[in-house]
C-alpha cells in the first residue's frame, strides 16, 4: 500500500533555533501514528507545516503520491487534512451547529447541517446534540464539536493535538472507539500526546522527536512506556518520590464555600468544604469547567467569598486580596499561563515581579528593585531548568511547558505556607512534569500545604495524600489516595459525563 | 481578495520608526493637499516646519513652541498613563476647561489683594478642578460600569457650556463694558503666570510639564503603581492575579490625567491666554491624544511629539496668514498625522495579503 502522507527531509528554522531538522515520516491510510516528543521537540512546528500554518524551509511533502505544499489551512483542509487543536476555538454563546457552520467555507442550510451532524455523531459514536449551547457543554463534548467539524469534511488525515488531556477516563474510551472506527474506514490519524500508555493502547506506529530531529521510531504495542519516555528525553527518567513525612496542623480550611462565577459560562461553587494540613498534598480532580478556575480564584483572593469561608492558619481570609495573601504565605498558580499567570508581552523579569514583589522584597516603599528581580527570575530559570536565552525574553516567546516551569518555579521558590496550583503539568512534557511534581512534593515535605487541582488522574494518584473530586461546583469528601483505583475515581468525578446521551 | 493577518513577531525597529515615517507621509500627502488647494506644496511645508524655528521671525515663534508645547505635553502625559492601562480618557479638553475655570476663579476671588499665596492656591484649585471633572467618569465606571470614553467625551460639551456661562455670568469682568470674558489675569500681578525668563516662553506650565515627564517616567519604570498600570494594559487578568485592584487603578489614572489637564488649563488661563472667555479652549485636550500616541505613550517620546505638534500649530498659523491656507486644511494636516501613525501601527503588527482564494 502506498503512503497517504510522506514527509521527506522537512526543515524549519526560526531565528536562534532549528525547530525541525530533516524530519521524515510516512503515514499509511488508516494508520494511527503517534508523534512523541518533549515540549520544544518540534511537534507543533511539524503539524503546523502539514496543516499549512507554517512553510518549511526545505524538504518535501507528498499526499497520495503528488506534491503537497499547502499555503494555508484552507488549502490543507481542501487536500483532506483535518486538525483538532488542544485549545478549542468555539463560541460559548452559540449552538453546536452554529459553531460548526462558522468554520465552514459554504455552510449548508441549518437544518441540513443539523441532520449531517446527527448522522456523523451517530456513525462514530460521538453523542452530541446540534442545538445545544456550547457554553453548557463539558470539555469532552466541546472536543466532539471540534472532531465533528473536521469529520464533516471527510478528512483523509486527522491530526489530534493532546486530545485526552481534558477528558475523564470514560470519555477517553469513547474517543478511542471513535478513532479506531475512523482508522478502520481508512482515515489516517496523527496523534500527539504525552500519555505513553494511551499511545501504547491506540497507536500502530510512533515517531519520536527530540531537539527537532527524529530520534527513533517504534511500534508502541511492543515497546514499554519507559523505553519510549527515555527515547523522548534522551536520558533515564526518575519518577517523583514522596519522602515519607507526617502531616501536621490544618493550614488551610475551607468551610461551606459558595461563590458565584464571575463569568457567564463559569460554574458557581456550592458548599465546598475541605482542609489541608501542613505537609500534605490534597489532589482535587475533575474535568475543567466544573468550578476549578473559580476555586483557585477564591483561594488566591481574586474572587471574593463570604466571611468565614476560607481560613489560613485559623485566620479568616475574608476581604484579604491576592497581594496581602502572598505576604501571609498563601500563593497560587492559575491554569491559564498566558494572560493569567503571566503577562505574555512582558519579560520574565517583569513576570517575576508580578507575584514575587512582596515575599522576595523586590519593592521597597513602592520603588522596584529591578536588579534583584532579575536575579530572582534568573534563579527560577536555573533552578527549574527553564529553557530560554535569558530573563529579558518575553513570556510569550517560551514554549508552554517552559513557561509552566517558570510559573510554578516562581511560586515554589517563594517558600509558600500554602500553595494552590491548577493544572500544574498541562501540556508539559514528561521530564518537565516529573520535575514539577517533584518540586510540589518537596514543598510539602518542607512543611507547606499543597492543593493540586488537576484533570490528570495519574498525576493526582502519584503525588496526593488525599483526593477529592470537583463536579458541577461541588466537592466530594476528600479520601486517602492509597486504596483508590482509577475506576472508582472516575465515578467520583461524575465520569459518566455525557454518557447518558450515548444510551438513548 | 485582500486580507490582513497578524505578524508572528512585529519588528521592534518599526515600532520606533513609525512615528518618523508617519511624519514623512503626512508631509507628502499634506503637500498634495496643499497643491490641490493651489498653493506651492514645498513652500507650505517649509512654512509649517521651517519658518517657526529658523525663519525671519523665529525670535518671536521659538518661545511659542514652549507655550503651545507645554499644555500638550502636560495633558498627554496624564492621558498616556491611562492609555497604558487601557483606560480611555477622551475628555481631557473638558478637564482642561474646568481646571482653568477653577484656577481663574480662585485667583479672581481675591482680586485685587496681592499675595504670594494666591498663585499657589490657583495651581491647587486648577488641579482639583480637573481632577474632580475626571472623577465623574471614573466613579461612574467603577460604580456602574459605564463607558469612560463616552462619559468623559460628553462632559467636554458640558464643560464648554459651563465655560460660556462663566464668561457671561459669574466670572464676567465687572469693568469689561459688558463684553463677555473675565478680568485679564495678566494684569493681576499675584495671579499672573508670567514668563520666568523673559522672552523664552518659559512659564510655570513648562516647569510643571517637565516635572510631570520625570514623574511619569519614574512611575512607569521604577514604581509599583506604574508596573500595575503596564500589567493591566498588557494582561488585565494577570494584573488582577498579581494583586492590582482594577477599580483603584481607574480612579488613579482618570484622576491623574484630569489633574494634569486641569493644571494645563490653569497655567494657560493665567498666562498666555490671560482670561476666561467663551473661546478659551482651542483643542489642546484632543490634540494631546495625538501627542500621546505619537510619543508611543512614552514620557520622553511625548516631549518630542508635543514639540512637533506645537510646531504644526505655530507653522499652521503662519501658513494661514502668509499663504492664506484655510484653518481647516491645517487641522486636516494634523489629523493626517494621527491617521498615518495608526495605519502604520496596524501594518507593523499585521501584514496585508493580496491573492485570490486558494484551490479548494
Amino acid at each position: 500500500m502506498t503512503d497517504l502522507l510522506a514527509l521527506r527531509g522537512l526543515t524549519k528554522a526560526y531565528p536562534g533555533v532549528v525547530a525541525n531538522d530533516d524530519v521524515s515520516l510516512a503515514i499509511a491510510p488508516g494508520e494511527i501514528h503517534a508523534l512523541l516528543g518533549e515540549n520544544g521537540a518540534g511537534k507543533s512546528t511539524l503539524v503546523k507545516m502539514i496543516y499549512g500554518l507554517v512553510k518549511p524551509d526545505a524538504g518535501q511533502m507528498e499526499m497520495q503520491g503528488s506534491t503537497f505544499a499547502p499555503s494555508d489551512p484552507r488549502a490543507a483542509r481542501g487536500a483532506g487534512v483535518g486538525m483538532v487543536f488542544q485549545h478549542f476555538s468555539l463560541f460559548d454563546a452559540l449552538s453546536v451547529a452554529e459553531n460548526i457552520a462558522l468554520g465552514m467555507e459554504t455552510p449548508p442550510p441549518m437544518r441540513t447541517l443539523a441532520a449531517r451532524i446527527l448522522e456523523v455523531s451517530d456513525t462514530y459514536g460521538l453523542p452530541l446534540s446540534p442545538d445545544r449551547t456550547v457554553g453548557d457543554l463539558s470539555a469532552g463534548e466541546r472536543q466532539r464539536v471540534e472532531i465533528i467539524r473536521c469529520l464533516l469534511q471527510d478528512p483523509k488525515l486527522l491530526i489530534m493535538d493532546e486530545p485526552t488531556s481534558v477528558l475523564t477516563p470514560q470519555e477517553v474510551e469513547i474517543l478511542f472507539e471513535t478513532l479506531r472506527k475512523l482508522s478502520a474506514e481508512g482515515t489516517a490519524i496523527l496523534y500527539i500526546s504525552h500519555k505513553l500508555e494511551e499511545i501504547r493502547a491506540l497507536c500502530d506506529a510512533a515517531t519520536i522527536l527530540r531537539g527537532g530531529k527524529v530520534v527513533g521510531t517504534c511500534v508502541p504495542r511492543d515497546t514499554s512506556a519507559r523505553d519510549m519516555a527515555e527515547l523522548m528525553v534522551g536520558s533515564t527518567l526518575t519518577t517523583p518520590k514522596a519522602s515519607s513525612h507526617s502531616t501536621g496542623d490544618v493550614a488551610l480550611a475551607v468551610t461551606g464555600l459558595s461563590a458565584a462565577s464571575p463569568s457567564a459560562f463559569g460554574m458557581a461553587l456550592r458548599d465546598v468544604t475541605f482542609d489541608v494540613h501542613v505537609g500534605e498534598v490534597l489532589g482535587i480532580g475533575g474535568v475543567a469547567g466544573n468550578g476549578q478556575d473559580e476555586l483557585l480564584a477564591v483561594l488566591s483572593g481574586e474572587l471574593a467569598a463570604g466571611p468565614g469561608m476560607v481560613a489560613f492558619q485559623g485566620r479568616d481570609m475574608h476581604g484579604i486580596g491576592p497581594e496581602a495573601r502572598r505576604g501571609l504565605g498563601v500563593l497560587s498558580a492559575p491554569e491559564e499561563r498566558l494572560g493569567h499567570a503571566a503577562a505574555p508581552n512582558m519579560s520574565l523579569t517583569e513576570n517575576a515581579m508580578l507575584t514575587g514583589a512582596a515575599r522576595e522584597g523586590l519593592a521597597r516603599r513602592g520603588l522596584l528593585d529591578w536588579a534583584k528581580t532579575r536575579a530572582f527570575a534568573q534563579r527560577i530559570i536555573s533552578d527549574f531548568d527553564v529553557r530560554t536565552p535569558g530573563p529579558e525574553n518575553a513570556a510569550r516567546s517560551l514554549s508552554g511547558g517552559n513557561l509552566q516551569k517558570f510559573v510554578i518555579g516562581r511560586e515554589v521558590l517563594q517558600k509558600p505556607d500554602v500553595l494552590v496550583v491548577n493544572q500544574p503539568t498541562w501540556g508539559v512534557d514528561a521530564a518537565a512534569a516529573a520535575a514539577i511534581r517533584q518540586a510540589l512534593l518537596d514543598l510539602a515535605a518542607g512543611g507547606a500545604a499543597v492543593v493540586v487541582i488537576s484533570q490528570d488522574l495519574d498525576e493526582l494518584m502519584e503525588i496526593s495524600d488525599r483526593f477529592a473530586a470537583l463536579n458541577e461546583g461541588q466537592l466530594s469528601a476528600p479520601r486517602p489516595t492509597a486504596g483508590l483505583d482509577v475506576e472508582q475515581i472516575g465515578l467520583m468525578l461524575g465520569g459518566a459525563h455525557g454518557m447518558e446521551v450515548a444510551h438513548v | 481578495m485582500i486580507r490582513i493577518e497578524a505578524r508572528p513577531q512585529p519588528s521592534a525597529l518599526m515600532a520606533y520608526a513609525t512615528p518618523v515615517l508617519a511624519v514623512v507621509l503626512t508631509m507628502i500627502f499634506g503637500g498634495v493637499l496643499f497643491a490641490v488647494l493651489g498653493k506651492d506644496p514645498l513652500e507650505a511645508i517649509a512654512t509649517i516646519f521651517w519658518e517657526p524655528i529658523f525663519g525671519e521671525f523665529a525670535f518671536f515663534y521659538r518661545p511659542q513652541l514652549l507655550i503651545k508645547g507645554a499644555p500638550l505635553v502636560l495633558i498627554a502625559i496624564g492621558l498616556a498613563l491611562g492609555f497604558r492601562a487601557g483606560i480611555w480618557n477622551i475628555g481631557a479638553e473638558g478637564q482642561y476647561i474646568v481646571g482653568a475655570i477653577c484656577g481663574a476663579g480662585a485667583g479672581l476671588a481675591f482680586y485685587p489683594t496681592e499675595s504670594v499665596l494666591i498663585f499657589p492656591l490657583m495651581v491647587l484649585a486648577g488641579a482639583l478642578g480637573g481632577w474632580a471633572w475626571a472623577m465623574i467618569p471614573a466613579v461612574l465606571k467603577v460604580k456602574f460600569g459605564t463607558n469612560e470614553i463616552l462619559v468623559s467625551l460628553m462632559l467636554v460639551y458640558v464643560a464648554e457650556q459651563l465655560l460660556a456661562s462663566m464668561s457671561l455670568g459669574l466670572l464676567k469682568n465687572p469693568e469689561g463694558f459688558g463684553f463677555p470674558g473675565s478680568r485679564n489675569l495678566q494684569q493681576y500681578g499675584s495671579a499672573h503666570n508670567a514668563e520666568i525668563i523673559a522672552g523664552t516662553g518659559m512659564h510655570w506650565g513648562v516647569v510643571a510639564a517637565l516635572i510631570a515627564v520625570i514623574f511619569a517616567y519614574v512611575l512607569l519604570t521604577r514604581h509599583r503603581l506604574g508596573f500595575a498600570i503596564r500589567v493591566t494594559g498588557e494582561a488585565p487578568r494577570a494584573a488582577k492575579f498579581g494583586g492590582v485592584n482594577p477599580a483603584r487603578l481607574v480612579l488613579f489614572c482618570l484622576g491623574m490625567s484630569g489633574l494634569l489637564a486641569g493644571l494645563a488649563g490653569m497655567f494657560e488661563v493665567s498666562g498666555p491666554s490671560g482670561q476666561i472667555s467663551i473661546d478659551f479652549n482651542v483643542g489642546y485636550g484632543f490634540t494631546a491624544i495625538i501627542v500621546a500616541f505619537l510619543g508611543r505613550l512614552n514620557p520622553l517620546g511625548i516631549v518630542a511629539a508635543g514639540l512637533l505638534m506645537a510646531l504644526t500649530y505655530i507653522g499652521g498659523d503662519i501658513a494661514q496668514s502668509q499663504l492664506g491656507l484655510p484653518a481647516a486644511a491645517i487641522q486636516v494636516f494634523q489629523g493626517m498625522l494621527l491617521f498615518f501613525l495608526l495605519a502604520l501601527d496596524v501594518l507593523t503588527n499585521y501584514r496585508v495579503r493580496f491573492g485570490t482564494a486558494e484551490v479548494a
